[in-house]
């Protein structure tokens, strides 16, 4: 709808879209320059305080046993019990925290993996083909987009437990799957990455639609695709509302529901405390590696989001 | 290259170079089998995981389970129309959720945008060192998921555990995150410290995305560094902005996890503190699947609705500024 046009995928055989100059403009303040480059930095740097802080206090306090941790100087260095924590982690209610860890990879991974797949493949069809009802159909996606998971959790509980699905694995993956933001990302991308011409010519080579699918466009919409995974691994990992409405089998539950249920209890037995903290900084760890090393596709995949 | 927006009538229209009739009507066919193939898997989702349980849950809403005595097992589901559509607008607590919402959608939109956009507009003003630390950092919340962000606040809202508390106490004053006036914003701030970065690297990659030229010409007119960013970059960017706005709009009413967590920390957030809340507590606490239903289908008629007035909106003003 607006004009901005950020995406400028500048080398079709993938590689992320080259970064415009990032050198602003705006330098002259003339005899001010001085304070408002002070204040400038001053507000970033409160800001970066603000964001750290809290992670930072999970850093420390996942170090503390429950005692020190109600106890005086949290981001001291003394009694140290990082390790006790640990273990202790990995050893409570029967190695739980461990079973979570891997649903949550399983879900978030498997789900990230296989939705986005799906998503780029549908993006590419309403990219490069042509058919009857095809923009009422991507209403329907975008319709898709503003409808948030959350509103569909109750619904789609309902649909599961009507067909005996409550409580199972499939319960959570299957509709973490659907991701009607991946197509709509996918068409942009696909509209960019892959040029037309390369379907044309491999047509006049003769080989089949799908093939070229697989073997050249997929290929060309490789940094797309981890855009999608990305998005999509995040809104899986951070997924609460669908599996506590789903599951009630504590050894099918991902790390949020099982972190919530693991608050719960200390609220009544305080040893759970450190628990929860060290198993809150454990659970991070996989976005921000996703988040540090796949850094240029989740931005390129945010300023297309802003085409809109 | 540069513009991406218009991805209509392509290849599938283009006709093979000079080929028999016979062939042509082969490559339709091929065609046609392929867009079905790479569509199918989405479109049964769409059917399975959305059409479906929506329609199902508008089915639910007009029916109500019939329980005599204790209500175990020989439940009857009979017809009881808009009855339970009543009984959820005629529930305070139901009708005090989306007043929760609202007060706090109007406290955290306008800091989330302003925050954010203002973070961006510092960033894109060639004034910062470490840029790209800066960034970095600012957007690290967002991969903490949203239910361990809450964990973390809510450790640092709770006396004894929290060092900020401590710290105000040793000034002598004595802070109640958990409190009937506080408790709100103390969810604001939760949702604030995930959104901010996110945000704010979206209005930056917009940003980045303005055409130098305009910029060069701000300058070249004399206009300082926060008059251009107020006057020619934020209107360029409006689109980013509004977006950014419904997107929060639409988050705030499915507001469910940090409440949920603050439920068991505090009594000043009750079971039915959102929307959302309230179709978990009908749902599984109460065990009214009619009412639980009827819920959901008008917090997706509000969010439906909101979004569509939003782009509307959004559409005209963009039509009227050309």
């Amino acid at each position: 709808m607006t004009t901005t046009t950020p995406m400028t995928p500048t080398t079709p055989s993938g590689g992320p879209p080259t970064k415009p100059p990032t050198k602003p403009l705006g330098r002259p303040f003339g005899r001010s320059g001085l304070t408002s480059r002070g204040v400038a930095n001053a507000v970033i740097l409160i800001a970066a305080l603000y964001t750290m802080m809290p992670a930072l206090w999970l850093l420390f306090a996942s170090t503390k046993n429950a005692d020190a941790l109600f106890g005086s100087d949290i981001f001291s260095l003394g009694d140290f019990s990082l390790s006790r924590n640990l273990s202790d982690l990995f050893a409570m209610d029967g190695g739980l925290y461990g079973e979570w860890y891997l649903n949550s990879l399983l879900y978030a991974v498997g789900g990230a993996l296989v939705g986005s797949l799906i998503s780029v493949s549908a993006g590419y069809a309403f990219d490069k083909y042509e058919f009857r009802h095809k923009e009422k159909l991507f209403g329907l996606v975008l319709t898709g987009v503003m409808v948030p998971q959350t509103v569909l959790a109750l619904p789609l509980y309902l649909v599961a437990s009507e067909i005996g699905l409550v409580n199972t694995f499939w319960a959570v993956f299957v509709p973490v799957l659907f991701n009607p933001f991946g197509v709509y990302l996918a068409r942009l991308l696909s509209s960019g990455y892959v040029p037309n011409e390369v379907l044309e010519a491999s047509r006049v080579d003769g080989a089949g639609e799908l093939q070229t699918y697989v073997r050249v466009s997929l290929r060309m919409l490789g940094p797309g695709f981890v855009t999608v995974f990305l998005f999509q691994l995040t809104a899986i990992w951070n997924n609460f509302f669908l599996p506590m409405v789903m599951l009630s089998d504590q050894h099918l539950y991902p790390l949020s529901l099982g972190l919530y249920t693991w608050n719960s209890s200390a609220t009544v037995s305080p040893e759970y405390y450190p628990l929860v903290v060290i198993g809150s900084l454990l659970a991070v760890v996989p976005l921000i590696v996703a988040f540090v090393t796949l850094q240029r596709y989740w931005k390129s995949g945010l300023t297309a989001g802003s085409v809109k | 290259m540069s513009t991406v927006t218009t991805p209509r009538k392509r290849a599938g229209t283009t006709p093979p170079p000079a080929d028999p009739a016979r062939t042509r009507r082969a490559g339709r066919r091929q065609q046609r089998f392929a867009y079905v193939t790479l569509l199918a898997p989405f479109t049964a989702l769409l059917v399975a995981v959305f059409l479906v349980p929506v329609g199902y849950a508008v089915y639910l809403s007009f029916f109500s389970e019939d329980h005599d005595g204790l209500g175990f097992g020989g439940g009857r589901t009979i017809f009881t129309g808009l009855r339970s559509y009543l009984a959820v607008l005629q529930d305070p607590s139901f009708v005090s959720g989306f007043g929760s919402i609202a007060l706090y959608c109007v406290i955290f939109v306008p800091l989330v945008v302003a925050g954010s956009l203002g973070l961006a507009l510092l960033l894109d003003s060639g004034l910062i060192r470490l840029r790209r630390t800066a960034q970095m950092l600012l957007y690290l919340p967002h991969a903490v998921p949203g239910i361990i962000a809450a964990v973390i606040w809510l450790y640092l809202y709770t006396p004894g555990l929290s060092p900020v508390i401590k710290l105000f106490a040793e000034a002598d004053i004595t802070i109640d995150f958990l409190g009937l006036h506080t408790v709100l914003p103390s969810i604001v701030n939760i949702a604030l410290w995930s959104g901010l970065g996110y945000n704010m690297v979206i209005f930056y990659a917009a940003l980045q995305a303005l055409p130098r030229e305009v910029l060069e010409a701000a300058r070249i007119d004399g206009a300082g560094g926060v008059r251009t960013a107020l006057q020619v970059k934020v209107p360029i960017i409006r689109g980013s902005v509004l977006m950014v706005c419904m997107f929060s709009l639409i988050a705030a009413l499915q507001l469910f996890t940090e409440p949920m967590l603050m439920n068991q920390a505090t009594p000043m957030v009750n079971s039915r503190f959102t929307p959302n809340m309230y179709i978990y507590d009908a749902a599984f606490r109460r065990n009214n699947y009619g009412l639980a239903s009827a819920a959901s289908v008008i917090l997706l008629v509000v969010t439906c609705a909101l979004s569509f007035a939003v782009t509307r909106w959004a559409g005209r003003r963009e039509r009227s500024a050309k």
